[in-house]
């Protein structure tokens, strides 16, 4: 299979003449006077990336990158000023879920809305509406005027009614999982299942660890500068992190692997300090415990990480003696 | 023109796959009107009904005794005023209202219009119900040719979508689009002999009238109902004109500028 998304040095651009404040009136005299001026703001620029079928591209960079507007101008909600957008197949968009719904309407319509929006067919949403409602456990809403919904309650909804698909290609932004403790789970593990399936994705996320779990591609944007499109996730993310703290940004691949080095020599130093305090901590409770738990919680950390140090039959009497 | 016909089929095969986002646009619309209130539909008839008891309170006395089936004449302005009024205002804040989704959500915008002007319509033949009713009641006799009235109702609809569609447009851009044009509807009722008759006019102001599409509606509808003629070919030709200039006007602002409406939410 070919190429599912392909992005050719697309720039995106809005203008900021900000005609809804002035008005038409005021609109006309500026422009009798001339006095009537645009400005204009590049929200990306020269964007170039492709994606092969069950690829997953994280975007990672900092607030005002340019990262929402390049996620919609790839669902086609907006469209760049320069260069190309090509996809091939459905797309899955998940942006802001608990947006855009309707607080007079039921829970019921609202869902049959936005399956509608999101372009499902009527026996399609017939058929997985109760599957809908069950996983986003709003049995007993299913009749209240949506504005009665908590705010957790309706991104359930959103997600919910995103996820019953089967795209071709999923964009997610900042959404991978929703709701609170067991259903940011279950969420999350939808997610998963979806990701898992071989679908292309985009996914912009503040978690580098999230990137790093889920992406084999990374795309690293900064005021709307393509800093670099890689395969090298690890790298990229690590010279990412490096950058968040050190402000400098790369302009050569030397200079990311260079970053990318110093960020795992930090981390290497961080990793050293922490384990000596976790021991120092260890040292104290064991010296404090009773004779028999801290041999126990001993023996449980040599079992974890150097077993091989241990007669494990000779282990099991002692603990069969102590516990028995 | 074999491009043109291919992109109108390819419009409408979409529009055919969307065919389900609108009816639940529909279903939206009509709960907004209708839902949570105690008069619910009853509403839409009474207050054109209002407005003519009051018309014809006042204005009798001025233009009632020379003008045959006085509230009749009244009624047929009223409603398709009211009918134009709601529909073009409510298709200018179309778009607005539903800028959250748009943001969000890649659909076809243009189905938020058409939803308003369908519950729009739905108000209007309710209140022509009415009409034809009063109509009755003020004895007058139903002839076969009342069945031409639905070519100037299809032309009023076709213009309303048109008009709506520049409005909206225009209104993502300036919002006191809407301030202008409620003083536009204002005088574009004075100028619409809603209440009084043209005759006192000299014959050339009187063609004056003709530019206004609302008036030509109307005035078919008088013809017709009151006169009890069928207006002659032109006219018939000056409707569809009014209905397609201003679809096509509408259809080519949409298209120009609606990849923009995103810029401005």
């Amino acid at each position: 299979m070919g190429r599912v998304i392909e992005c050719n040095d697309v720039s995106i651009r809005y203008i900021t003449g900000d005609l809804k404040a002035i008005g038409l009136k005021e609109y006309m005299m500026r422009r009798i006077t001339g006095n009537y001026h645009v400005t204009e703001f590049w929200a990306d620029k020269h964007i170039s990336f492709a994606l092969e079928a069950g690829d997953m591209l994280g975007i990672i960079g900092t607030n005002g990158a340019g990262k929402s507007t390049l996620l919609k101008a790839v669902s086609g909600i907006m469209e760049p000023k320069q260069g190309s957008i090509k996809v091939n197949g459905r797309i899955a968009a998940l942006l802001e879920l608990a947006s855009g719904f309707d607080g007079d309407m039921t829970v019921r319509e609202n869902a049959y809305l936005r399956g509608a929006m999101l372009g499902y067919t009527r026996a399609f949403m017939d058929e997985m509406y109760e599957e809908i409602i069950a996983f986003a456990e709003l049995e007993e809403f299913e009749d209240r005027p949506f504005r009665q919904l908590s705010s957790g309650m309706k991104s359930r909804l959103g997600f919910a009614i995103c996820c019953m698909v089967d795209p071709d290609i999923i964009i997610l932004d900042e959404v991978l999982s929703v709701g609170d403790g067991a259903f940011r789970k279950k969420s999350g593990d939808k997610m998963r299942e979806i990701l898992g399936s071989g679908v292309t994705g985009i996914l912009v996320s503040h978690s580098i660890d999230q990137v790093k779990e889920l992406c084999n591609k990374v795309l690293w944007l900064d005021h709307g500068e393509q800093i670099v499109f890689s395969p090298e996730v690890e790298k990229v993310c690590d010279a990412y992190t490096e950058f968040l703290i050190t402000k400098e940004i790369p302009s050569t691949d030397d200079e990311i692997a260079a970053l990318a080095l110093a960020c795992s020599k930090r981390r290497a130093e961080e990793k050293a300090k922490k384990d000596k305090k976790e021991t120092k901590k260890l040292e104290g409770i064991l010296a404090r415990g009773t004779k028999n738990t801290a041999i126990e919680a001993a023996l449980d950390i040599i079992e974890n990480n150097a077993p091989e140090m241990l007669d494990m039959h000779e282990v099991g009497e002692w603990r069969r003696k102590n516990n028995g | 023109m074999g491009t043109a016909v291919r992109s109108a089929k390819r419009s409408l095969s979409r529009f055919a796959s969307n065919r389900f986002l609108f009816e639940e646009l529909v279903k939206r619309d009509f709960e907004h009107k209708y839902k949570r209130t105690i008069l619910g539909m009853a509403w839409s008839v009474l207050s054109p009904l209002l407005t003519l008891l009051v018309m014809k309170l006042v204005f009798t006395g001025f233009f009632g005794r020379t003008t045959p089936h006085y509230t009749i004449y009244l009624f047929a302005g009223t409603i398709v005023m009211a009918y134009y009024k709601e529909a073009t205002n409510n298709g200018m804040t179309s778009m607005i209202s539903n800028a959250s989704v748009i943001n969000k959500i890649n659909v076809p915008k243009y189905l938020f219009l058409f939803s308003r002007n369908v519950s729009s319509f739905v108000n209007f033949l309710l209140t022509l119900a009415v009409f034809f009713v009063f109509c009755i009641i003020d004895g007058i006799t139903f002839r076969i040719s009342f069945l031409m009235l639905i070519f100037p109702v299809l032309c009023l609809v076709i213009m309303n979508i048109g008009i709506g569609m520049i409005l909206s447009a225009l209104y993502v851009f300036f919002r006191d689009i809407k301030y202008l044009y409620s003083v536009f509807l204002t005088l574009l009722t004075y100028l619409s002999a809603i209440f009084y008759t043209v005759d006192s006019f000299p014959y050339n102001v009187q063609r004056l009238f003709l530019l206004n599409p609302v008036y030509v509606i109307i005035k078919y509808i008088r013809m017709t109902v009151i006169d009890g003629n069928v207006p002659s070919l032109q006219y018939h030709a000056l409707c569809l004109a009014y209905a397609l200039v201003f679809a096509l006007a509408g259809a080519f602002f949409y298209k120009r500028y609606n990849r923009r409406f995103v810029y401005y939410f």
